[in-house]
């Protein structure tokens, strides 16, 4: 919830959102008003949770950003779920931003169940320290995150409590070093 | 009776115990895979209680290339041919979300003619990706007619693709801000033909394997996947449609020229083996129909990409873009810094997403119909490990 958590290097884009103001550096040359069906997730968005998430912030057509502190995640993604209508986790991936010393986690969700957010994804992010990163896992919300989730425990070292099996996926079975897609490790010769 | 309990009381009296059947005796565990008896370069493990399987627990990652650490080290243009890698057979389906990403992060505009080549190279690639995977269906249920024909009929769009795109399989085509070069003479006459002739052959497909009563008993009714489980486990592409769902990301969120194009999006409501290798089947056809569309409604001349900086960059932002692939959804999620390098590329692609499918299918079935089902979840070991 720290104004300075939303402050990243390479953030431009982020800015506290109320209700209506919905403008974006970002998206100069699209729209800078936000579109009605996006606008109308935020807002409902903002009138659940108010002051408990960081920022909602409209991206681009049918993309919308959410950033929440770690403890609230669970509670806004069972929200997204049975109230929104999102039900499925296309992707998860992890950034590591080494000059905050945090590690970005985001879900992207999409809805099959729901035809007017077929064209939708929610991108469902929060942010972990980098030295104990733990974040809560979203397993017995989202069923489809299972392997996401797992790949980035392996990719980027973050600690999915709650999911059964924080282990080696896709790396090989002797792999002793730290984590390959945090910014630290590089490739030989590169 | 007499004589065994002599026996027990000799043991008892050797000192040795008497083991006695557990439920681990019962169970044996086998190893599927990584060397090819029908599972690609993937490896799964199962355990079976006599026919039935009971566990499975899938290991991917023998070809894990660290595509997305690799991203990061070359820029947006020098990504383009070893991010095309892991499917070899669909490379211009996984090239198109790259370029649509980088285009929506560096704020290009795709001239329209480049647009329509775009999507006609995008869907002669999805030909070429479902015959091989029909083909290796066929094989792995021992049909090896169905292994021959597709193989063989894959020819002709890698010979309209080489036409093209001056490669066979590899064709680093799509770039951001459209695609590198312009249709030659003569394609237009020459892709109508071959798309005709191979219409006629998809109906001898039909004929001689999708209405084979051997291929139906070993399908129907096998794996069945229901609605409610497929929107659970956030499965995609052929596997979601073929549990009854209607989505498909051209129709969902259209991307370049998609939403002048008249098609219907293929779906069946039986869930099962069947519905899951006969969707893309009907995708086949329906393709045909788009380029033929696609060829029609393109601009008789223009330009075919738009003109980019020596090293292309844009402000420092996110973009998430999908297109339809051979495989369902495959999206790439972009964050760039501002520099001409992106500063993290994630690849979501289909094959990884329905590999979840794979365990919750498989518990329970026979051993026997292993292969039907792991084949029909149109999974690409190469492409989920990436």
């Amino acid at each position: 919830m720290s104004s300075d958590q939303s402050n990243t290097q390479n953030g431009s884009e982020q800015k506290k959102v109320n209700s209506d103001s919905t403008q974006t550096s970002m998206s100069k040359k699209t729209e800078a008003i936000t579109p009605e069906f996006e606008g109308d997730l935020i807002n409902k968005i903002v009138s659940k949770f108010g002051d408990k998430i960081i920022h909602v912030i409209y991206i681009r057509p049918g993309r919308t950003k959410i950033l929440v502190p770690s403890h609230e995640i669970v509670q806004v993604a069972s929200f997204i779920k049975d109230t929104l209508g999102f039900d499925h986790a296309e992707s998860v991936s992890g950034t590591d931003y080494p000059k905050d010393n945090q590690i970005e986690v985001i879900y992207h969700l999409g809805s099959y169940s729901v035809d007017k957010l077929s064209s939708q994804i929610l991108a469902l992010s929060t942010r972990a320290d980098r030295n104990d990163s733990r974040l809560p896992s979203l397993i017995n919300i989202f069923k489809s995150v299972e392997y996401h989730e797992r790949e980035t425990f392996e990719m980027l070292g973050v600690y999915f409590e709650g999911h059964p099996r924080n282990e080696r996926f896709l790396l090989p079975e002797d792999w002793a070093d730290i984590p390959p897609l945090r910014k630290e490790f590089r490739i030989k010769g590169r | 009776m007499d004589n065994l309990e002599q026996k027990f009381n000799e043991t008892i009296k050797m000192g040795l115990d008497i083991v006695k059947e557990t439920e681990e005796d019962r169970l044996m565990t086998l190893s599927v895979g990584p060397q090819h008896p029908g599972s690609g370069h993937f490896r799964f493990t199962i355990k079976v209680d006599g026919d039935y399987i009971v566990y499975c627990d899938p290991d991917p990652g023998y070809v894990h290339r660290g595509e997305e650490k690799m991203c990061e080290y070359r820029n947006f243009i020098q990504n383009i041919p070893h991010l095309e890698r892991p499917i070899i057979h669909d490379s211009t389906n996984i090239t198109y979300s790259y370029s649509l990403a980088v285009e929506e992060l560096a704020n290009i505009q795709v001239p329209l003619r480049g647009q329509y080549i775009r999507a006609l190279a995008s869907e002669l690639n999805r030909q070429v990706y479902t015959l091989y995977w029909l083909a290796i269906y066929g094989i792995f249920l021992g049909h090896s007619t169905m292994f021959m024909w597709p193989m063989g009929d894959r020819e002709l769009f890698i010979d309209l693709l080489e036409a093209l795109t001056g490669a066979r399989v590899t064709h680093a085509f799509n770039i951001p801000g459209g695609v590198r070069n312009d249709v030659p003479e003569g394609f237009r006459d020459r892709c109508l033909r071959q798309v005709a002739y191979f219409e006629k052959r998809l109906t001898e497909y039909e004929d001689i394997f999708y209405n084979n009563p051997l291929f139906r008993q070993r399908t129907e009714g096998v794996g069945i996947l229901t609605k409610d489980n497929a929107i659970k486990l956030g499965v995609t592409g052929s596997v979601l449609r073929a549990s009854g769902i209607p989505f498909d990301v051209r129709k969902a969120e259209p991307y370049d020229i998609y939403n002048e194009i008249d098609f219907k999006i293929q779906y069946m409501k039986t869930c099962d083996s069947f519905a899951r290798s006969t969707v893309p089947f009907l995708d086949m056809k329906e393709s045909c129909h788009i380029i033929r569309q696609l060829l029609d409604k393109m601009p008789k001349s223009g330009e075919v990409r738009a003109k980019l900086q020596p090293n292309p960059k844009g402000p420092p932002g996110e973009s998430y873009k999908r297109v339809e692939s051979g495989r369902g959804a495959l999206g790439y999620y972009i964050v760039s810094d501002g520099t001409p390098k992106p500063y993290r590329v994630k690849i979501s692609v289909g094959s990884f997403r329905n590999m979840l499918a794979l365990p919750f299918l498989l518990i329970g079935s026979k051993l026997a119909d292993m292969p039907s089902i792991y084949w029909s979840l149109n999974y690409w070991p190469v492409e989920a490990d990436r």
